[in-house]
């Protein structure tokens, strides 16, 4: 598969990062490269192949429904960097 | 051409639970800000999520008393996006394993009159999953402040299948849904308190058409007649836009303003989502055993439509009477109970009137707005029970068993206990009432209604009943009173 | 007689139940020692000089009061700084995160708090954990006390340079990839990375979820076994924590077993260093020499470690590092006109350019359309390295390889070149991919005086034989108690 060109603008949308041009350039080429380096999936035969997502196939982790003490609204709040009326602060949300 | 809207829609409900979806710390609505947060909550670096058993329950439940597919096995996703409301810009969800497949909720369309029990039909669901909620923003001029105490409520998506076609459907549905829920316990759906939410989607095609038109989403509607209202206003907008050309329908997401009462198009960039779905290595995926279905199967209690139809069948109930006391399980649990307690002696329809009649009065007066819970009442199915008896033995008259309701609903006391203190048992003494008869009787007043009865109109004398009942203060029996009348006249 | 600082954690718990030294004299030896070579090898992000002699205070009186808590009451235990203690700063080695102040512990350190530990100082790392060369922390590169022109190795850099450079007697490390063993083979020291399940990741930053464990950096395979035994254990915080009962691997290292070790033909090939190699071999004799059976297995997979692996875990990282946006904690840029930009612009100036470039190509492989070749591929490639596992190990009881394929480079040599910094990390990858357990045990030395590291690869949590065969061998040699002059 050719991918050498990835839509860098695209994904660095998607993760919410700013890049300069330069890292762009960077990025891009250095991915495609990392990305060739993938092909060598595209020889295998996976048909039939359960995919795994867990080392080990654990099911049913289920906890009980208890409550258990939480954070003081100064333990929540200590590491925010701006913070009002017990708050989180955030610069105003434009769609 | 003729139009019809057609109308899907995607309810949350949050599930009722002790702690959060994915972590043991409280949720509660009305809390002071982030006062329900921990390192998990907060998103915390390092955290890690742990599923809650009762929030996988109560969604059994839902599945089973809607008659969805419970999934052998469902896994959890996480759907990847920002806003500042998600502690971990990514929601813990389920994308394409849900844990509820299909089902359908039987809704009851508009009668022909509010007397008259309209018909019933099913809305189709195409799935029913779990996932966690978000926080709170609240917005103001320069900036905005963040309640994280919501997030990671557990929080159920119902999504329909696009057959709900008319406003009244939409009100229909979201009614049958709701009393379903709160009758199982699962949710108190208070769509004021965000506790059910409900987005619809809409669009309008002509009447014949297969294909759907341009698909418009609804949002912020917070309660049952507002989704009703917005999801009318906007088949009007659309339908006109389509037949006047005047706007044109466009792919958009749009907000009730139940100020203005109409939607306005919020003017998202309709960047077109790429959520990033993938599996979530944190958590497991879960398979409930088929024991474990059944059981929970087994602690569905009876749904609204279920009883009413028991109630209309066995019981000879009207309609008028199921309608009230169906949907609210602790009003006809509160009815079932008295009847029971009247030992067969009761009549159903006497036991159901008080209960729809005064009962209801009473708690829809209380203070404070809203109505109070039967819980706080003092009026219990023991006291209803009593006062039936009373009545149908006559004992007391119905217009003295409604003097006893309001002493009993104040005090507590028994209606025995009132009706002894303070002399309100019927009058037996046919002495003394036939006298007062024979004074009524003999009333100029009453000699051209006394003419009538005797040229052959037998209610005539009805008109007589009303004093003598003044005279005995009530006490005397209607039956009592015509039987005498009828000889005092003859006697003239 | 020995300096306090250079003795095994096992010695110093000997001589604290014998009253021949307190916790604090011990304490105070490395915090001397750590002002003495600090300068140099940079292992330490922070440390409290303070707080850790109270903390050392207070395990001498219970030990006057005769309420000492076991074998590492007293010790002191440095630890990666990804791992959360509270009211300690925890910056994974990230701009993003460098005035967080943990407002929680994670699950080993209230393990280790419980059992009267000494947990003083953060240790560098690759920013998030990224990396096989400590290079890419945002704060500062950690020099290998062997050679301080040379890397560590990574990301648990600072852990392994911290037990060569006698700066602490046990420190915890993370290895997703093989950040615990490929350091402690570049700096000589024994780093074990659990079988995944074993230890609760609650309170490690996550870098690939699937992936991750705490493990233990020593000296000594006995000084990992004891600080192994102090942090496994269920935890329902954890979703993918395992109950089972644990036994006692410091008691299991005693054994006289024969076992049948599997050499993976596949990790003595291209690529492979010639002094690195003739030292594994050396090793495999020895283990011969003792009477054990060596048998040559296949692991036809081995190179599918890397794609596998690069594509599974920068995809889940890109998610895991999604919550690091300046809103509830971490940096946020003074230059956001918006919401929104404040994610542009923190995330920006927060990570540094590994960071960036995992959190890119992890967003790719994951976004639409792409989902399908590489992730779902990837996870389906992943179930084929397990199976291969699985059958290599109905012939034996465990693998030797090599830790690294070289011993440790430059700093600076590969810093341009992503794809051959990851390739470092071949023989290491697979074994987090099958999730099994995996220790590096120092094997010799190149001709210049570096370390090289022989690895075993456990049966699915089988620490307690992986751990006795490592000592079987640590006892034939001295490469481990050999120390770099600083």
């Amino acid at each position: 598969m050719a991918h050498t060109e990835i839509d860098i603008d695209k994904v660095a949308r998607l993760a919410r990062l700013d890049l300069s041009d330069e890292e762009k350039r960077t990025y891009s080429a250095q991915l495609g490269q990392v990305l060739e380096h993938m092909d060598k999936l595209n020889a295998l035969d996976l048909d039939g192949v359960e995919p795994t997502a867990h080392s080990f196939p654990l099911s049913n982790v289920l906890d009980e429904d208890e409550e258990q003490p939480g954070f003081t609204v100064e333990e929540a709040l200590r590491n925010a960097p701006k913070a009002r009326d017990n708050q989180v602060v955030v610069p105003k949300v434009v769609e | 051409m003729e139009y019809e809207p057609v109308i899907g829609l995607e309810v949350h409900v949050q599930l009722k639970t002790r702690s959060k979806m994915f972590t043991r710390v409280a949720y509660a609505y009305g809390h002071e800000p982030n006062t329900l947060t921990n390192p998990v909550v907060m998103g915390m670096p390092g955290t890690l999520p742990v599923m809650n058993k009762e929030a996988v329950r109560k969604t059994v439940q839902l599945g089973l008393m809607l008659g969805c597919k419970i999934a052998e096995t469902c896994k959890w996703d996480r759907k990847n996006y920002f806003y500042p409301d998600s502690p971990k810009n990514y929601q813990l969800s389920q994308f394409d394993q849900p844990i509820c497949e299909g089902g359908e909720v039987e809704i009851e369309m508009l009668g022909a009159s509010r007397n008259v029990m309209g018909d019933h039909r099913t809305v189709e669901l195409t799935r029913i999953h779990l996932e966690e909620d978000v926080g709170k923003l609240t917005h103001f001029a320069t900036d905005s402040l963040v309640d994280y105490n919501r997030a990671g409520a557990a929080l159920c998506e119902i999504v329909t299948e696009p057959n709900l076609y008319s406003e009244d459907e939409v009100y229909a549905f979201m009614t049958a849904l709701r009393n379903m829920i709160v009758t199982a316990g699962l949710s108190d759906c208070d769509m004021e308190k965000g506790q059910m939410r409900c987005d619809a989607n809409i669009s309008i095609r002509p009447v014949g058409s297969k294909t759907l038109g341009t698909k418009v989403e609804l949002k912020n509607m917070n309660s049952i007649s507002g989704v009703r209202n917005a999801v009318a206003y906007e088949i009007k907008r659309q339908i006109r836009a389509l037949t006047t050309g005047y706007e044109k329908i466009v792919q958009e997401t749009r907000r009730w303003d139940p100020v203005a009462l109409e939607t306005e198009s919020m003017r998202m960039k309709e960047e077109s989502h790429d959520y990033r779905y993938f599996p979530d290595p944190d958590l497991m995926p879960v398979s409930i055993p088929a024991e474990q279905i059944e059981k929970i199967r087994s602690e569905i209690p009876e749904m609204p439509f279920d009883r009413q139809r028991r109630y209309m069948n066995d019981m000879d109930l009207p309609y008028t009477i199921t309608s009230v006391l169906c949907p609210e399980r602790e009003l006809a649990e509160f009815f079932e109970e008295a009847l029971a307690l009247t030992k067969g002696k009761g009549e159903p329809k006497a036991v159901a009137n008080l209960v729809v009649n005064e009962l209801i009065r009473d708690l829809s007066a209380a203070e404070g707005g809203g109505r109070q819970s039967l819980s706080e009442c003092l009026v219990t199915p023991a006291h209803v029970a009593e006062l039936v008896l009373l009545i149908e033995g006559g004992v007391i008259t119905k217009q003295i068993g409604k003097d006893v309701w309001v002493e009993m609903a104040t005090s507590g006391k028994m209606p025995a206990v009132i009706v002894d203190e303070k002399g309100l048992k019927a009058s037996n003494d046919s002495g003394e009432l036939a006298t007062i008869v024979a004074q009524v009787v003999a009333d100029p007043k009453h000699e051209k209604a006394i003419t009538q009865f005797k040229e052959g109109n037998k209610k005539a004398l009805n008109s007589l009943i009303g004093p003598v009942m003044k005279a005995t203060q009530g006490k005397a029996n209607p039956q009592q009173i015509q039987q005498l009348m009828r000889e005092a006249v003859a006697k003239l | 007689m020995p300096e306090l600082y250079e003795s095994t954690a096992a010695e110093l718990s000997t001589l604290l139940a014998s009253g021949q030294t307190s916790a604090k004299e011990i304490m105070a030896a490395y915090l001397s020692r750590i002002e003495q070579v600090d300068g140099n090898v940079r292992a330490f992000n922070s440390y409290d000089h303070d707080d850790a002699l109270r903390q050392a205070d207070a395990s001498d009186t219970r030990r006057r009061e005769e309420r000492a808590m076991g074998p590492l009451d007293g010790i002191p235990v440095a630890l990666k700084d990804v791992i959360a203690v509270k009211d300690q700063p925890l910056t994974a080695s990230s701009k993003m995160l460098k005035d967080f102040v943990s407002p929680y512990d994670s699950h080993v350190t209230e393990l280790l708090k419980r059992q009267g530990a000494v947990l003083f100082g953060r240790l560098n790392l690759d920013e998030f954990a990224m990396g096989s060369s400590t290079e890419n922390s945002g704060f500062q590169r950690t020099c290998n006390p062997w050679d301080l022109e040379r890397i560590p190795g990574g990301s648990s850099g600072g852990s392994a340079a911290a037990i060569a450079a006698c700066e602490a007697p046990l420190t915890l490390g993370s290895d997703t990839g093989g950040s615990i063993r490929q350091p402690a083979a570049l700096c000589g020291v024994v780093g074990m990375k659990p079988t995944y399940g074993l230890v609760s990741r609650y309170g490690l930053i996550a870098f690939a979820s699937s992936l991750d464990q705490i493990g233990p950096f020593a000296q000594t395979v006995e000084d990992a076994a004891i600080l192994l035994q102090g942090i496994v254990g269920h935890d329902r915080r954890d979703s993918t924590s395992i109950k089972m009962a644990v036994p006692d691997y410091r008691a299991a290292l005693k054994t006289d077993k024969k076992w049948r070790l599997g050499v993976p033909k596949e990790y003595f090939g291209e690529g492979l260093d010639a002094e690195v190699r003739a030292a594994v071999e050396a090793a495999i004799k020895t283990y011969e020499g003792l009477g054990h059976e060596i048998v040559e297995v296949s692991l036809p997979t081995t190179d599918l470690a890397v794609p596998v692996y690069y594509i599974l875990a920068p995809a889940e990282a890109s998610s895991n590092l999604s919550r690091y946006d300046g809103i509830r904690y971490g940096h946020r840029s003074s230059n956001a006109a918006d919401a929104i930009d404040v994610y542009y612009k923190s995330r920006a100036e927060g990570f540094g350019p590994e960071v960036k470039r995992r959190i890119i190509l992890g967003s790719y492989v994951l976004s639409s359309g792409y989902y399908d070749a590489y992730y779902l591929k990837a996870q389906k490639a992943r179930t084929i390295i397990r199976n291969d596992f699985n059958s290599a190990f109905e012939q034996c009881d465990a693998l030797l390889t090599p830790t690294a394929p070289t011993a440790a480079f430059k700093a600076g040599e590969k810093t341009n070149d992503p794809l051959s910094m990851y390739l470092s990390d071949i023989f290491t990858i697979n074994v987090n991919l099958a999730g099994l357990p995996g220790v590096s045990v120092p094997c010799g030395f190149t001709s210049t005086g570096l370390p090289i590291g022989l690895q075993i690869i456990g049966k699915a949590f089988e620490e307690a034989e992986m751990l006795a065969i490592a000592h079987a061998y640590e006892q034939q040699h001295d490469w481990g108690k050999q120390r770099p002059s600083l």
